[in-house]
């Protein structure tokens, strides 16, 4: 009866109420997206039927069963349209994950150097941001971006470009964006690992003859590993799969998987295409989703 | 006495019997057996220290003391009473904590109160007897203040007031001065003793340090590998070890192993590979086994240049000859290693440096003569 | 050469820091300072005014959704706080448990886990459960992606917390509950307010999951700003925008100066 255990059995009792809450809202919910996705669209269109008969038992199980087709998978793979858009999330977050990972290193680090009675206001100030709404900071972009505004009339006035440039509904208008969310989820990881640097041990770099760009390299890289490492995952997997960006600062010519599958549920209306997109976003990302997941554990079981 | 807790029936004790008795308790982590079968007895008034190294299962023991931890075998008995099912909020014996434990959000008021308030006194007597706590750790003019408003030392005291405000029946302490640094130590340890004895109660103390035990406890209880080696007063623990582990852990020790060559009485002869015959006439004798290793203490080594003038036939006295190959320098006292003839072993001798000259006596290379008595050995088992 | 060099904050460190906060907070000022733009052209500075906030004041559609936001976001982030901080306690306190690798999993994902996933799953479910698709729906989707984010939160400040003072709290006559009522929650009560505004921010915020999981009568504000958005700037766009970075602001003041607050006043505080 350790400490621990006097309170193991209300603290696990205390799980009882948000384990069956996931499992309902989050877990469950999969089969029916994995489910809708194999079925034929006359079933599954609106108005809504329900997806699984239960009144009619084990026959309308079998039957359910029956009905069940690869087609929208098919559908899938004969139209270049969600192949391209698979492969354009993966670069796009790829692309955008190195460039988070660019600007927001040398901020972490520079955080991490602060006298330590600053560094909590800096973290704060690298959180609030976070706290403030998404779609308003990227819809601050816009007033920006846009034809007549800020930005080109800065550079027109500075005369760095004769004629106003075009920067909404391009990709760098995206990537923009998607830096701009993303800076603090991969700032606040890397500070965090940066933060606990002994900097005995930068001292003992040079006490061992390495020069400060050597002793960086050599030291302060290889322990942040796995701040870079979460920073990523938390970048990248949710940049897959995103919407808001790519819709409101790219331009229309490509789609990423989010998009496509918006297109299809919102406005096509076909809820199966739709599924099927989301089992495939989910297979994109089922790697990136078990390393994060072995990262959190690890994480856990270090503290 | 307006004692919250409800305290069991106090003749136990008047009989005799130990306050605290701990039988044949077990407590395994896993495949490990951080407590191995351990009885243990301790009295009423006590001041009982556990010793030994990191991970011998003395903080173990006292966590199945204080009840955060259950034995897997075994009973607890405080005055007669299992007190091992008990969970730590029924139990009338109260904790210092290692890192103190202080409730960051309450004041040193607070944090005295805490136990008081959840015993149900009444508002005004917990008053009283906070005041009173405050007083006896000397800590007035402090009590609204912050834990993090405090010196090491004040938080140190305002664990000890929360721990005693209960007045619990047995204090556990939990190096309880392992945070201080040394001077503060050295007060705080006599302050711990002054107010032990002054409220008569039993203190059990877990400490790694053996300078702290042998300064404060009655007796000590020296752990190793979850079973009690030794349970001794602190000079016998130092004079008369138990066991060669015993003895090398606690102080500093020559050690020479040999087999016994004559037994007789209570007199030893011990044969020493490379050395020779040892003389010993230990305090305890291991009976019936021949393998054996004789233990001096080095400050009961003497040297001298030439060799003692006694009768060379006197068996009381042990005369070794060898070259001095290096003196630590401690102030106080020289240690002198000593190469013994035939290169067979060294042997260390503490030299009290009773005059400023005295510390350079035998320098380095000086061929010397070691000599100790037969009384001041130990025959340990091998 | 002394150490200094190497431990100390360079030039460089000091502009990446100047740079990185200047290019998050820049947007968002130029934003607020436009939302006071008297002009009809979003692009054009026609003065200061408070036009587009009477704008908005006068807009019922966008006042309704308003009022739905708050109150979906209230409601989800009491729920996703409750549940949350449950299962904070019982993954650090509840040691190994059955399933606990699949309930840390479940509290993980949602984190990183694409919106547009979420809220298909989600409306799926509704609709195979035959839900009423609105508030209710829209609420129960947010208190499952928020409580993450509280349980995360608050399993930190758990987990930093000294077990050793739960331990006192027992050793002093506190059964385990009372133990945690008295001491662990009030420790970890600024973690939980902290989760709760997170979670209502976050919930005030969403837009892909609300979008798939309400229904007629149940738009929230980001789903109408969203469709507002799409058909260019509105400078009253920029007075709601401006609205709601200004109460979170003070939201946040406001928290940071009772945690002050309330450490300060504990500290003068009567003896008990």
């Amino acid at each position: 009866m350790s400490a621990r255990r006097i309170f193991t059995r209300p603290a696990r009792l205390a799980a009882i109420a948000p384990y069956v809450w996931m499992a309902l809202f989050f877990l469950v919910p999969f089969a029916f997206v994995v489910k809708i996705s194999l079925s034929q669209a006359a079933i599954a269109q609106p108005p809504y039927m329900p997806v699984v008969m239960l009144a009619d038992g084990w026959r309308g199980l079998v039957a359910a069963f029956g009905a069940l087709s690869l087609d929208n998978f098919r559908l899938l793979a004969s139209d270049d349209l969600y192949l391209l858009a698979g492969l354009r999330s993966l670069t796009v977050a790829a692309t955008a994950t190195a460039l988070l990972l660019l600007i927001g290193y040398p901020v972490a680090y520079a955080m991490a150097r602060l006298p330590r009675r600053w560094q909590p206001v800096a973290m704060t100030l690298v959180i609030v941001p976070f706290w403030t709404s998404f779609l308003i900071r990227v819809y601050a972009w816009i007033n920006i971006l846009q034809h007549d505004g800020l930005l080109n009339k800065i550079l027109l006035a500075l005369h760095v470009v004769s004629a106003p440039v075009v920067w909404l509904a391009t990709d760098r208008a995206m990537y923009l964006g998607l830096v701009y969310s993303y800076l603090p989820f991969m700032i606040l990881p890397l500070y965090a690992t940066l933060a606990r640097l002994d900097p005995a041990l930068l001292e003992a770099a040079g006490d061992l003859g390495s020069s400060p760009r050597q002793a960086f390299w050599l030291v302060t890289v290889p322990l942040s590993l796995p701040g870079i490492g979460a920073g990523v995952l938390l970048c990248f997997i949710p940049i897959v799969g995103e919407f808001v960006i790519p819709d409101l600062l790219a331009g229309s010519d490509s789609m990423m998987v989010g998009q496509a599958l918006w297109l299809e549920f919102f406005t096509n209306r076909d809820w199966p295409v739709a599924s099927a997109t989301a089992v495939l976003l989910l297979a994109i990302l089922l790697l990136p989703l078990l390393v994060y997941d072995r990262f959190q554990r690890r994480q856990m079981r270090r503290s | 006495m307006a004692d919250a807790i409800p305290t069991p029936a106090v003749e136990a004790v008047s009989h005799g019997g130990p306050l605290l008795r701990i039988e044949q308790v077990v407590k395994r982590f896993g495949n490990v057996a951080a407590v191995d079968g351990l009885s243990l007895d301790i009295k009423a008034g006590e001041f009982f220290a556990l010793l030994g190294p990191s991970g011998c299962g003395k903080t173990t023991l006292l966590r199945m003391l204080a009840g955060f931890e259950a034995p897997d075998a075994g009973r607890i008995l405080l005055d007669g009473v299992d007190i091992a099912p008990m969970l730590p909020h029924q139990r009338p014996v109260n904790m210092m904590f290692q890192s103190y434990a202080l409730f960051p959000h309450l004041s040193v008021a607070g944090n005295i109160a805490f136990g008081l308030k959840r015993a149900g006194m009444p508002r005004r007597e917990i008053g009283q007897r906070v005041a009173e706590m405050v007083a006896l750790v000397r800590l007035e003019g402090l009590e609204t203040r912050k834990p993090d408003q405090l010196s090491g030392g004040q938080r140190q005291r305002v664990a000890l007031a929360r721990a005693l405000a209960r007045r619990p029946r047995v204090l556990l302490l939990d190096e309880p001065l392992g945070a201080l640094d040394r001077k503060l130590r050295e007060s705080t340890q006599r302050e711990l003793l002054d107010l032990q004895r002054r409220l008569g109660l039993t203190f059990v103390v877990v400490t790694h340090d053996q300078d702290e035990a042998m300064t404060m406890a009655d007796r000590i209880g020296v752990m190793n590998a979850g079973r009690l080696e030794q349970v001794a007063t602190p000079r016998h623990l130092y004079e008369e070890p138990v066991s060669r582990w015993i003895a090398g852990f606690v102080g500093d020790v020559n050690m020479f192993d040999g087999k016994v060559a004559r037994r007789d009485g209570g007199r030893f002869a011990v044969a020493v590979p490379g050395v020779g015959l040892l003389n010993a006439t230990p305090p305890r004798d291991p009976a019936g086994v021949e393998a054996v290793s004789v233990a001096i203490r080095p400050e009961k080594v003497r040297l001298s240049r030439r060799p003692p003038v006694a009768d060379v036939a006197d068996a009381s006295i042990n005369r070794l000859e060898g070259v001095v190959r290096d003196i630590g320098y401690l102030g106080g006292a020289s240690l002198y290693t000593v190469a013994l003839d035939g290169d067979a072993a060294t042997l260390r001798a503490s030299v009290a440096n009773t005059a400023r000259l005295d510390a350079d006596a035998f320098p380095v290379g000086q061929r010397i003569a070691a000599w100790f008595s037969a009384d001041d050995c130990v025959v340990l088992e091998r | 050469m002394t150490a200094a060099p190497l431990a100390r904050v360079s030039r460089f460190n000091i502009a990446a820091l100047a740079l990185g906060l200047a290019f998050l907070y820049l947007p968002i000022v130029i934003l607020v300072i436009y939302s006071f733009n008297a002009s009809q052209l979003v692009t054009v500075w026609g003065g200061w005014s408070l036009r587009w906030y009477v704008e908005f004041f006068n807009d019922r559609a966008m006042l309704n959704a308003t009022f739905m936001s708050l109150r979906v976001a209230a409601v989800s982030a009491t729920l996703a706080t409750v549940l949350g901080t449950l299962a904070a306690v019982a993954l650090t306190r509840g040691e190994g448990f059955r399933g606990r690798t699949l309930f840390s999993g479940m509290l993980y994902a949602p984190l990183v886990m694409p919106e547009v996933i979420t809220g298909l799953s989600l409306l799926l479910l509704f609709v195979a459960l035959g839900a009423e698709r609105g508030f209710w729906t829209v609420t129960v989707a947010h208190t499952t992606l928020t409580m993450c984010f509280v349980t995360v939160i608050v399993q930190s400040r758990l987990g930093a917390l000294d077990r050793g003072l739960e331990e006192a709290a027992m050793d002093l006559g506190c059964d385990p509950l009372r133990a945690f009522l008295s001491v662990t929650l009030p420790l970890i009560a600024p973690a939980i307010a902290a989760g709760w505004m997170l979670a209502f921010t976050l919930s005030l915020d969403d837009l892909v999951i609300a979008s798939f999981t309400t229904g007629p009568g149940a738009t929230t504000l980001p789903i109408r700003i969203y469709s507002e958005v799409r058909l260019g700037v509105k400078p009253e766009i920029n007075a709601i925008c401006s609205l709601i970075v200004g109460s979170i602001a003070i939201l946040i003041v406001a928290a940071s100066m009772a945690s002050k607050l309330s450490s300060g006043r504990g500290g003068n505080a009567a003896p008990m």
